[in-house]
């Protein structure tokens, strides 16, 4: 039997209350995405991209639908769970960088070992190894106000990968950056990709999307489109 | 996650608040160190009336002549309406719960050794005065029966007589002047500080009650056993509340008092008036202490709404954290030892803060402060506990936070 998928979503459906109405944010929707995969969430504004990275990166749980997580349901888990399996198995990038201010980036990235099995002696190796991943070996001092956005980001992507998770989920991680900088980003999560690693991001730029293999489109809280890059 | 860890993230987390965590900690250091200092004076309140009930040495009755009449009125037949020496022995040989009956009768009197002089209080007495009002002999001896029948010019000397007049040197057997005559310090007495109404007990001159009446006093030819009061001293267990009748029953016989006139005496239960001043301080000292209580609630109450708006503040570092695998039960616990090292660090200042009020009040200011240790202790227990109290509800409320929300944050 071939590897599980890395995530798969079954007819997942999410639904928002606003007072009286209802609405559905995720209109039934499933994927499959295996290991070593690129992924690109695209899709306009309000069509579902950021409920459904919460959905596979277990922030939130479906109204309705599976979600299979390395093969293992994780869609009726209670919140202590989802937070283990968020410790253990993902690691998120946001558009804010939301890092801890006054806090070095090395305590930063070592924020998820925190709360995780891992002995407090590794904690510091672990996080300077993965700053020197990200290219910020130089840097493991400084405070986010002494950094510039790009290299804030940095220190955020070497956060999701401390723990050494199955998934990185990236909600639009260039949102917030301008276009040059954009690109050493995504050249640093392509880099990430040759290594092995597994990665979602959301973004609305096409020229972003054109790094990823595979792409995603969301439309009104249904995928669309989905197709790998250079099959189009 | 060790909780070394947990109170290593707390302090940082207050470090990086500096100013707001001291000022919130200011309400719990002023509440704890309000309520040590409290409780510190009304322990030295304590001990001094401790000390009081100690210098007793068990139940006294004081017998003295009746105010209005001081000096010995005759009334009608002959009946004599003062005090007279041989009341006591009366007394004694009446009542069987009379430990010591002792006749008294002071005088003020000026007193010189070398170039120093002293004004102080001279006590005529007898050897039973000295069990009575629980005097102990510090050095040599009491008055022989010899001294005290013939009125010996002998005396024993209290503690603050000693101290001023001879400093360092051994009194005993040295000759002072009272007044006009010289007498011979055949004792010292040990000291006994200051009585409840914080009179030094110890500036006083005992000596032959004879002594005092014909030097000191001077003798009046109509009343020549004259005393001034005569001290009872009743044994443990007794029936003070009967006792006090009988004695005033047979002192109105003896006196040959009309069945409708007035006590031409009073009698007065000394234990008693120190009991209800002991009572007085503890009422005193607990209303003291419950209302520097409630400056502490006041503090916690700070707390609260302290760590409400950092709660509030600090939502997407919430969100964050529980994204990357923080559990509700984490940020629960994250929160309290914030709370809990804030009024635990609080408490431990204001105990200091306490330490050196009390230690100030009692050497310098003259208000006796005990600050007892376990005092100490328990005020920084119990802020811990405050913060405890007072920290779970915006530590709960914090980790109920949904991850998505929180991060959402604005
Ligand atoms: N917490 C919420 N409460 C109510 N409605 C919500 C909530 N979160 C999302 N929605 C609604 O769900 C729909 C999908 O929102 P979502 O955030 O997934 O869109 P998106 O594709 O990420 O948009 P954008 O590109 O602007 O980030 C929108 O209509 C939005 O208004
Ligand atoms: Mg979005």
């Amino acid at each position: 039997m071939s590897q599980p998928n890395v995530i798969e979503t079954r007819q997942i459906r999410k639904a928002y209350s606003m007072g009286d109405n209802v609405i559905w944010a995720l209109k039934g929707v499933d994927v499959s995405i295996k290991a070593g995969e690129f992924v690109a969430v695209m899709g306009t504004s309000g069509s579902g991209k950021s409920t459904f990275m919460n959905m596979i990166g277990c922030l939130d749980t479906p109204s309705d639908g599976k979600i299979l997580l390395n093969g293992e349901d994780v869609s009726h888990l209670d919140a202590a769970a989802l937070a283990h399996i968020r410790n253990r198995y993902i690691g998120f990038v946001f558009q804010q960088f939301n890092l801890l201010p006054r806090t070095s980036a090395l305590d930063n990235v070592a924020l998820p070992l925190l709360y995780s099995e891992v002995p407090e002696r590794e904690w510091q190796p672990r996080a300077k190894a993965s700053l020197e991943q990200v290219g910020l070996g130089e840097r493991l001092h400084n405070q986010p106000s002494q950094l510039s956005g790009g290299q804030q980001q940095r220190v955020a992507i070497a956060r999701a990968l401390v723990n050494n998770p199955l998934l990185i989920l990236a909600d639009e991680p260039t949102g917030a950056l301008d276009t040059r900088t954009s690109f050493e980003i995504m050249a640093l999560f392509q880099q990430l990709n040759d290594a092995g690693k597994t990665i979602v991001l959301v973004t609305h730029e096409p020229e972003i999307a054109a790094v990823a293999k595979r792409k995603l489109m969301f439309r009104d809280g249904e995928l669309v489109e989905d197709y790998l890059n250079g099959h189009h | 996650m060790g909780i070394t860890k947990l109170f290593r993230a707390a302090m940082i987390a207050l470090r990086v608040n500096l100013m707001r965590s001291a000022l919130t900690m200011l309400g719990i250091i002023i509440g704890v160190a309000a309520v040590i200092i409290m409780v510190a004076i009304g322990a030295g309140a304590q001990q001094q009336v401790d000390a009081q009930i100690e210098g007793l040495g068990g139940n006294i009755f004081i017998l003295s002549g009746s105010s209005r009449r001081m000096g010995g009125v005759t009334t009608g037949a002959g009946s004599v309406q003062s005090l007279q020496q041989e009341h006591a022995d009366y007394l004694q040989t009446q009542l069987p719960d009379i430990e010591a009956a002792a006749p008294m009768l002071s005088n003020s009197a000026q007193v010189i050794y070398g170039n120093l002089n002293w004004s102080t209080t001279v006590e005529g007495m007898d050897n039973h005065y000295l069990t009575a009002r629980n005097w102990v002999i510090a050095n040599g001896r009491e008055l022989s029966p010899q001294e005290s029948n013939a009125g010996g010019k002998v005396a024993i000397i209290g503690a603050t007589i000693s101290k001023e007049l001879f400093g360092e040197s051994d009194p005993l057997g040295q000759t002072i002047r009272v007044n006009n005559f010289n007498v011979n310090v055949i004792g010292t007495l040990k000291s006994k500080g200051q009585d409840s109404r914080g009179r030094d007990q110890d500036d006083v001159i005992l000596m032959p009650i004879k002594t005092v009446r014909t030097r000191l006093a001077g003798v009046s030819n109509s009343n020549p056993t004259r005393v001034q009061s005569i001290y009872l001293k009743i044994y443990d267990g007794a029936d003070m509340q009967a006792l006090e009748t009988d004695i005033a029953d047979l002192m109105r016989t003896r006196m040959k008092v009309a069945p409708t006139a007035e006590d031409p005496f009073m009698l007065r239960n000394l234990s008693e008036m120190v009991a209800t001043r002991a009572e007085t301080t503890r009422i005193f000292n607990s209303l003291l202490a419950a209302v520097a209580s409630v400056s502490l609630v006041v503090g916690g109450i700070g707390i609260m709404n302290i760590m409400l708006v950092s709660v509030t503040e600090r939502t997407r570092e919430i969100g964050l954290r529980m994204a990357v695998g923080a559990t509700p039960s984490h940020i629960l616990l994250q929160f309290l030892v914030e709370a809990v090292v804030l009024c635990g660090l609080g408490g431990a200042i204001g105990m200091l803060l306490a330490l050196v009020v009390v230690v100030v009040l009692d050497q310098f200011v003259g208000t006796p402060a005990v600050m007892q240790p376990t005092i100490a202790l328990i005020s920084i227990g119990f802020s811990a506990l405050i913060g405890v109290f007072f920290g779970y509800y915006p530590a709960l409320k914090a980790s109920k936070l949904q991850p998505i929300d929180a991060l959402r944050y604005e």
